[in-house]
């Protein structure tokens, strides 16, 4: 009975999408809004007790291709699968109150729920062509989230900015295509279980570091590493704010997900042979991102940029190869999903009032102007620059841990340097989230918005959906055990510790 | 097979190419007995012709049968000209039907621009049976005379619209350049045959398997008489009459061309390398390679800058082609019989996406004739269906999801070059599925692209354009092929496992 909970676990946000899309116009937007709500509810549901029972479905699909229909659930991928379901609901339920300045509230519910099966499915797919299938089937509800509901003063640049966006990873899918092929055919099967097992066994060292170097550079499109991160920055601007929720929550992690699901415990060979490379564009990436976000004018900007460094981090934890860096990078990838999905709302609430996010046009003041907005502000910053006691700084610290002593193989001297260089990393984050309060929470309210006695703050609504995000934050950085302990025995069994 | 000379023919084999050219003469015969308001009665009786066609199909599916044989000498085994096996039956499924959706586009195109239908049908009819001949030919004497009949009836199909000049055009650089062809393929066949002494594709690659007979004019006549089948699926360089012949002909004969006669070129070309020339692959699995690159490459690039939506059907379906030379182009470092199903895997599926693309370009076209890339321009909102089949289509061409018959249809062809080990072709063919999608995707998406760019949002609904009248046959073709690729999006076992 349980082989069903996962199909279903993707067949109904499919069927309430399919519904949603086709529906006649003369369904009322808050009722479609509503039908969403329920669709993410009963969503997140399932997606509890599937993570509960940890089921499985293995069905026959394409023979000809070996393709199979094997969706299951571990350690790695339950957190990921619960945190889709969250934030999909939270962007719904948010949806009630707050509707997009574009309208037409059913199409973008409609396609967020497309989003999420393919996210979804991303995160239960045991067979890579399946895998391929379901990471590819968020573009397009993407591309049109992003060009038709994006940001309504600037058509152009959101076309643009999804033009950016779709390329930039169709290019990367296209390489990695070829990457799972050449696995695929080489080793004989597609199934992802059975393949780590294998551990590489079968296939040449020289298949393993084209394989490996070819998934990773799809992958490393999607999460996005330096220097393949320029589509990322515009995507967020231009994206409405459950878009970027759901880009900066969940679809970043698609990647590095993918890195650690199936390039590192694939190719293990190809994998110790370019983790350097890796760890040094994800370096690079830390440094490049802190350093961008201080000279960011627009808050969404700023906001997608400290992404390229924290998905630095992410990238730097898979580069050691080790059971701790591996861990940090999970737990990493997690707190990032909460906090920038949190950031990101709070930018979106925050242009929403006043229809900008340029940093020098919101002047100072938010404290004094919007004190909830501001101290959530504030809490979601200091969680982002990793303060101890909340999310953001576990997964950091364990990577930093990880690059102090990597995998056997990997030269330890140069992990030494790029610990110490991702630790000056953490420095500048710290700076720039610093200067952005600065900036735009503390100090007095410019005469521009001093007029503006109307502007709400934050309301019931907003909070509700709010507080369950900043509740997690404080549980895993009080309580880290809770994830590492789900994590850490599949890790290790993965990498075969 | 023989009794004192007379050969047996086994009839039940030959009865679908039989039936549909009966069909041919009595929609001709029938055509100058029907009053001018009655002209629509050949249409019906070229569906129940290909119906009937199809339903004759039925009982060769049980085992593969021969027939026009020649007898062997000593040991050797009986040559048959006429062969029906599973790639015959695969392929002959594919014309019918893809005729029969022709002919449904084609039924109010007939009327509305005042084709001779009599003719016309005709035609069609007799293309089609040139094209199920060729799908069981295997001794190049009938795949070269079947080719032909292909040919034939295409140029004067293109060439109909006579009062139309464009046509005519198309129809002379269509005729110009197939004539070209045939002539070098069939000196390229001359020189086979010359140096053989057989006409049968299973004898000529035993002659051709002797080392001691290898020589270069063999390997010339190899590679000339790939020339006229490339000529047929519009592979570059020999595709420079495609898009002036798709856009100047009706709609239905570009979708025509572009699925029915290209997949006969396509089965043409499959038989005679794997199984006359298979011994050679080392001499024209590169030159198919080359071809392969080139045609996926410059069908992409040019069909970028397209801004009409025939040509660019025409642009892409060069480049598919391309995609489908691939197998073949990879089949020289290993096993050739292997590479075929993708080849056929691909030719199948292309048939169905293709046509579900031609069908809705077809209704567009009637009613904004210039069929500019513009004018699909939220069809979404007017149209909802057709254009759903659209971009579903689109989405196939592209091989993104939910378009899983592309994608599947797509991978099947990647595993031939990665696991044969022509890297360098899975590579080329990578980068150019994502120039693909560009157009593909740039044309889906302006289905549902509300405002104009730079417009305020919803300010055109009062201008809501009037929606399409879709007339009974219209529909039917949109549905049939929209529902054939949803259906073998989710079960595509059928294709990717049509030879069994």
């Amino acid at each position: 009975m349980t082989g069903a909970l996962i199909p279903l676990l993707l067949g109904i946000p499919l069927a309430g999408s399919v519904a949603l899309l086709l529906a006649p116009p003369r369904l009322g937007d808050r009722v479609a809004v509503r039908l969403g709500v329920v669709t993410t509810g009963v969503t997140a549901l399932l997606a509890c007790w599937v993570v509960a029972v940890e089921p499985s479905t293995d069905v026959a699909w394409v023979p000809s291709l070996g393709l199979r229909l094997h969706l299951g659930v571990d350690g790695i991928s339950s957190p990921l699968v619960l945190l889709t379901a969250g934030l999909t609901l939270l962007c719904t339920v948010y949806s009630l109150k707050v509707l997009p300045e574009a309208g037409r509230p059913r199409g973008l519910i409609g396609l967020l729920l497309l989003l999420e099966v393919g996210m979804l499915g991303t995160f239960v797919a045991l067979d890579l062509l399946l895998f391929f299938v379901f990471f590819e089937v968020v573009l397009v509800p993407m591309w049109f989230v992003i060009a038709q509901w994006g940001d309504t003063s600037d058509a152009v640049a959101r076309v643009r900015a999804a033009n950016t966006f779709i390329l930039y990873t169709l290019l990367g899918s296209a390489v990695m295509l070829l990457g799972i092929l050449l696995v695929g055919f080489k080793a004989g099967t597609f199934d992802i279980e059975a393949l780590t097992e294998r551990g590489g066994g079968g296939l040449s060292h020289g298949v393993q570091v084209l394989a490996f170097a070819a998934l990773a550079l799809g992958f490393a499109v999607k999460t996005p590493m330096w220097p393949l991160h320029s589509w990322l920055p515009d995507a967020h601007t231009a994206a409405p704010t459950v878009g970027s929720v759901l880009l900066a929550g969940v679809l970043l992690k698609m990647g590095t997900y993918g890195l650690i699901r199936i390039a590192v415990p694939l190719v293990p060979d190809g994998a110790r042979t370019l983790a350097p490379w890796l760890g040094a564009f994800a370096v690079v990436g830390i440094l490049y991102g802190a350093l961008a976000c201080l000279v960011q004018r627009d808050l969404k900007r700023l906001i997608a940029f400290s992404s390229v460094g924290h998905m630095g981090f992410v990238l730097l934890g898979i580069a050691t190869l080790t059971p701790v860096g591996l861990n940090g990078a999970l737990f990493a990838n997690v707190a990032h999903g909460l906090i920038t999905g949190l950031l990101f709302f709070l930018a979106g609430a925050i242009k929403d009032r006043h229809h900008t996010a340029l940093l020098d046009e919101l002047g100072g003041g938010l404290y004094e102007r919007l004190p909830r907005l501001g101290g959530l502000l504030a809490f979601a910053a200091i969680a982002s620059l990793g303060l101890p006691g909340l999310a953001g700084f576990w997964g950091e610290m364990l990577t930093l841990l990880g690059a102090f002593d990597p995998a056997a193989g990997l030269d330890r001297g140069y992990y030494l340097v790029l610990m110490a260089l991702a630790g000056i990393g953490v420095v500048l984050t710290t700076t720039y989230l610093v200067v952005l309060l600065r900036r735009v929470a503390q100090g007095t309210t410019s005469e521009r918005w001093r007029e503006a006695v109307l502007m709400r703050d934050a309301t019931p609504l907003e909070l509700a959906v709010w507080s369950p995000v900043v509740l997690l934050v404080v549980t895993l950085g009080l309580w880290p055990a809770l994830l590492l302990d789900v994590t850490e025995p599949v890790v290790r069994r993965m990498i075969g510790a | 097979m023989t009794v004192s000379g007379v050969q047996s023919i086994d009839y039940v084999a030959i009865t679908p190419p039989l039936v549909v050219a009966l069909a041919g003469l009595a929609v001709l015969v029938l055509d100058t007995f029907l009053g001018t308001q009655r002209k629509q009665v050949t249409g019906w009786v070229t569906l129940a012709g290909l119906a009937a066609a199809t339903a004759t199909l039925l009982p060769l599916t049980d085992h593969s049968r021969r027939t026009f044989c020649v007898p062997g000498e000593g040991l050797a085994l009986p040559s048959c000209s006429y062969v029906v096996d599973s790639l015959t039956l695969a392929f002959q499924v594919l014309v019918l039907l893809g005729a029969l959706v022709v002919v449904l586009l084609s039924i109010d195109t007939v009327t509305e621009a005042r084709l001779p239908a009599g003719e016309y049908y005709f035609l069609l009819l007799m293309s089609v049976a040139g094209a199920l001949t060729l799908a069981a030919a295997r001794d190049v004497l009938t795949l070269v005379v079947a080719l032909e009949v292909v040919s034939l009836p295409a140029f004067a199909l293109v060439a109909l619209p006579r009062y139309d000049g464009r046509a005519s055009e198309a129809a002379l650089k269509l005729f110009l350049v197939s004539v070209v062809s045939t002539a070098v393929t069939l000196f390229g066949l001359s020189l086979v045959y010359g140096v053989t002494g057989a006409v049968h594709l299973d004898r000529i690659a035993t002659a051709l398997g002797d080392p001691a007979t290898r020589s270069s004019a063999l390997v010339l006549g190899v590679g000339l008489a790939i020339a006229g089948f490339a000529f047929k699926v519009a592979a570059v360089p020999f595709h420079f009459w495609a898009p002036d012949t798709y856009e100047g002909a009706p709609v239905p004969v570009a979708a025509y061309l572009s699925v029915v006669s290209k997949a006969a070129g396509f089965v043409g070309l499959a038989v005679l390398l794997t199984q006359g020339f298979a011994p050679y692959a080392d001499v024209w699995a590169p030159v198919i390679a080359v071809l392969a690159a080139l045609s996926m490459t410059v069908g992409n690039l040019v069909a970028l800058r397209q801004r009409q939506a025939v040509r660019l059907l025409a642009w892409s379906s060069i480049a598919q082609s391309g995609y489908m030379l691939v197998p073949l182009g990879a089949a020289g470092k290993g096993d050739v019989a292997a590479v075929l199903p993708a080849t056929v895997a691909y030719v199948l599926a292309y048939a169905v996406m293709n046509l579900g693309a031609f069908a809705v370009v077809t209704l567009v076209g009637r009613h904004r004739p210039a069929n500019r890339l513009e004018d699909y321009r939220g069809l979404g909102r007017t149209e909802p269906l057709s254009a759903f089949a659209l971009a579903f289509a689109l989405a196939c061409l592209a091989g993104l999801p939910p378009g899983l018959l592309g994608l599947f249809a797509k991978v099947v062809v990647f595993q031939a070059p990665v696991s044969q080990g022509t890297g360098w072709l899975a590579i080329v063919m990578a980068v150019n599925v994502v120039i693909g999608l560009y157009y593909y995707l740039s044309w889906a998406a302006s289905l549902y692209v509300r405002s104009p760019l730079g417009g305020p949002a919803g300010a055109e609904s009062a201008s809501r354009p009037p929606s399409y009248r879709i007339s009974w046959s219209d529909g039917l073709a949109i549905g049939i092929t929209l529902g054939a690729a949803l259906w073998l999006s989710v079960v595509p076992r059928m294709v990717l496992d049509a030879l069994g």
